[in-house]
């Protein structure tokens, strides 16, 4: 398959089942809303190191927020409940709580009930408040800035994490700019995040290293330093590679983001050095979620 | 099918208890089998025919028409349903309701949704003492749901309440939130003396300025965030509660009583 000159491998991606939650954070304007949301996503990239994966989904209008005050919505994305709800609780408590003028509510009605603001109730020193508002447990939790007010719990369910596909550019500006493209068609797309720096992965990783130490190491196949010297994946005229991971809450939320993603890559073209679409998967043995790429944009 | 209708005969001399003649008791049977049904009324028991008459069937939709106050327990412990009461009604209207909407078109007597669990009681007229209230001896008020009430309440609304919304639109006599557990009392028009007296935690949303006793002590002005979705949650009743400018987020905020846990509030509309 080609488009617009951009060859799409005939692929898949891998993707895991995963456990995601989304909450609403929102405070006197947008600015301190999307600051206190940065530092909840923070450190957010990937379950390998960071605990979980998390990004922002959008931003909110007013009338979209239970308080009437600008908002953006975040999702968070982990392995496991147990793993997410302490995720959750420790980002909300170190980075929603203590960003001037936020509140925080929850972002999924449905699924399993975690923790929220439930337990972070008790940084009010006995001073905090309950309101059940329509079936919902608010609480009031007195700061210095006045009050911050969360929603006792959100909803957990069940998500995919680690759909993919990777731009091969003849040059790195023009991989990124293919990768910016495309991250800016996707964040349009509802109930997925692109949890990397900016949303784009560089050092795509595969499973093992030559170190036991190490669950996972450079994808040595699409390296184009290595061309010569390993089993590359690359033709001669790929210099640089870059990769968007998807999470979202299905796999047809990650179908929609993917064609959306690659479509907006492959608009620019093989005249502006994009070459060829492919993706990251394992031989399809670990995670039961294909995307098949050129399904996807048929 | 037609709302199962009450309609009242004749003014009983004695008060009347109305709490078999709620929904799930209604359910599956007969308007002959309802007819018979007995009424207690002073040492005298009545059948219902005697005293209404019975027209339609769907139990689930009960109206009395002509009520006075001398039929007390209207609703008790009504799980599910409408029950819309023509008239007034006597003491104990809705005690211990567990869901379902009562509607009185009319005022109420004493202890009107007292020990209230679930679902939504409205009177267009003025209320009683001891709305929402908990029964003599008892602990625990109203736990949950709505009470809306168009006119003026008497004494000690809300006493013991431990959660849900009393939405006033009148004027709340003495006592008003008196022994509160938590929960929120909003009264548009005047409030008595010895508001929130012995109140542990709650709310009492007010849009004139109380007489406060000096057990409440006044913790200055504030923006709170929660009062918008409170009020975004009254948005669905027919009441002043529900237009939009009703609702406020600038309050005096007063803690109090004092010498209880002081854990309470009184929050003042400000202008």
């Amino acid at each position: 398959m080609i488009i617009n000159g951009v060859v799409i491998d005939e692929t898949f991606a891998e993707a895991f089942p995963m456990k995601a939650t989304r909450a609403i954070i929102t405070a006197q304007n947008e600015k301190w809303a999307m600051i206190s949301a940065q530092a909840m996503t923070g450190f957010a990239t990937s379950v390998i190191a960071c605990g979980c994966e998390a990004g922002i989904e959008r931003v909110l209008d007013p009338s979209e927020t239970p308080d009437g005050r600008p908002g953006v919505s975040v999702m968070i994305f982990a392995m496991g409940g147990k793993g997410l709800a302490k995720q959750l609780e420790t980002r909300a408590g170190q980075c929603v709580l203590t960003s001037p003028t936020s509140a925080l509510f929850a972002g999924i009605d449905g699924g399993t009930r975690i923790a929220l603001g439930k337990n972070l109730r008790y940084f009010g020193d006995g001073f905090q408040i309950s309101k059940q508002i329509d079936g919902k447990r608010y609480w009031r939790i007195p700061v210095m800035d006045g009050e911050f007010l969360t929603e006792a719990t959100t909803g957990q369910v069940d998500a995919v994490g680690g759909g993919n596909f990777l731009v091969l550019a003849e040059s790195q500006p023009q991989a990124l700019a293919a990768c910016e493209a495309a991250i800016e068609a996707m964040r349009k797309m509802p109930n997925v995040i692109m949890p990397f720096p900016g949303g784009v992965v560089r050092s795509g990783s595969k499973v093992g290293s030559k170190y036991a130490s190490l669950g996972a190491s450079t994808n040595d196949a699409f390296c184009p330093t290595l061309k010569g010297a390993t089993k590359t994946d690359l033709s001669p005229e790929i210099e640089s590679v870059m990769e968007i991971v998807i999470d979202g809450l299905t796999k047809e939320d990650i179908d929609k983001a993917m064609r959306v993603g690659i479509q907006a890559a492959c608009d620019l073209g093989a005249a502006n050095g994009i070459k060829r679409i492919s993706a990251g998967n394992y031989g399809g043995k670990l995670g039961p979620f294909h995307f098949h790429l050129q399904e996807i944009m048929a | 099918m037609s709302a199962l209708t009450f309609t009242l005969k004749l003014q009983p001399q004695q008060r009347v208890d109305m709490s078999s003649l709620v929904p799930q008791k209604l359910q599956n049977l007969s308007s002959a089998e309802i007819g018979a049904l007995e009424l207690q009324s002073g040492k005298k028991k009545f059948r219902v025919d005697e005293l209404f008459s019975i027209e339609g069937s769907d139990a689930q939709q009960i109206v009395i028409q002509n009520s006075c106050d001398k039929l007390d327990f209207i609703g008790k412990e009504m799980d599910g349903g409408t029950l819309t009461v023509n008239g007034d009604a006597g003491a104990y209207l809705g005690l211990g309701i567990k869901n379902g909407e009562i509607t009185v078109n009319g005022n109420a007597g004493l202890y009107a949704a007292c020990e209230m669990k679930k679902g939504l009681v409205t009177i267009t007229g003025n209320a009683g003492d001891f709305l929402g209230a908990a029964l003599p001896g008892n602990k625990m008020g109203m736990k949950g749901g709505t009470i809306l009430v168009k006119g003026n309440v008497g004494e000690r609304a809300g006493d013991h309440m431990r959660r849900g919304n009393i939405l006033i639109e009148g004027n709340a006599g003495d006592y008003c939130g008196s022994r509160m557990t938590a929960g929120t009392i909003a009264v548009m028009g005047q409030t008595g003396k010895y508001l929130g007296y012995a109140m542990r935690r709650g709310t009492l949303l007010l849009w004139n300025q109380p007489v406060l006793s000096a057990n409440f002590n006044d913790c200055g002005a504030h923006t709170l965030a929660f009062l918008p979705i409170l009020f975004a949650s009254f948005k669905k009743f027919n009441s002043k509660f529900a237009q939009a400018s009703a609702g406020f987020n600038r309050v005096q905020r007063y803690a109090g009583d004092m010498a209880e846990k002081g854990r309470g509030e009184v929050l003042v509309k400000l202008n």
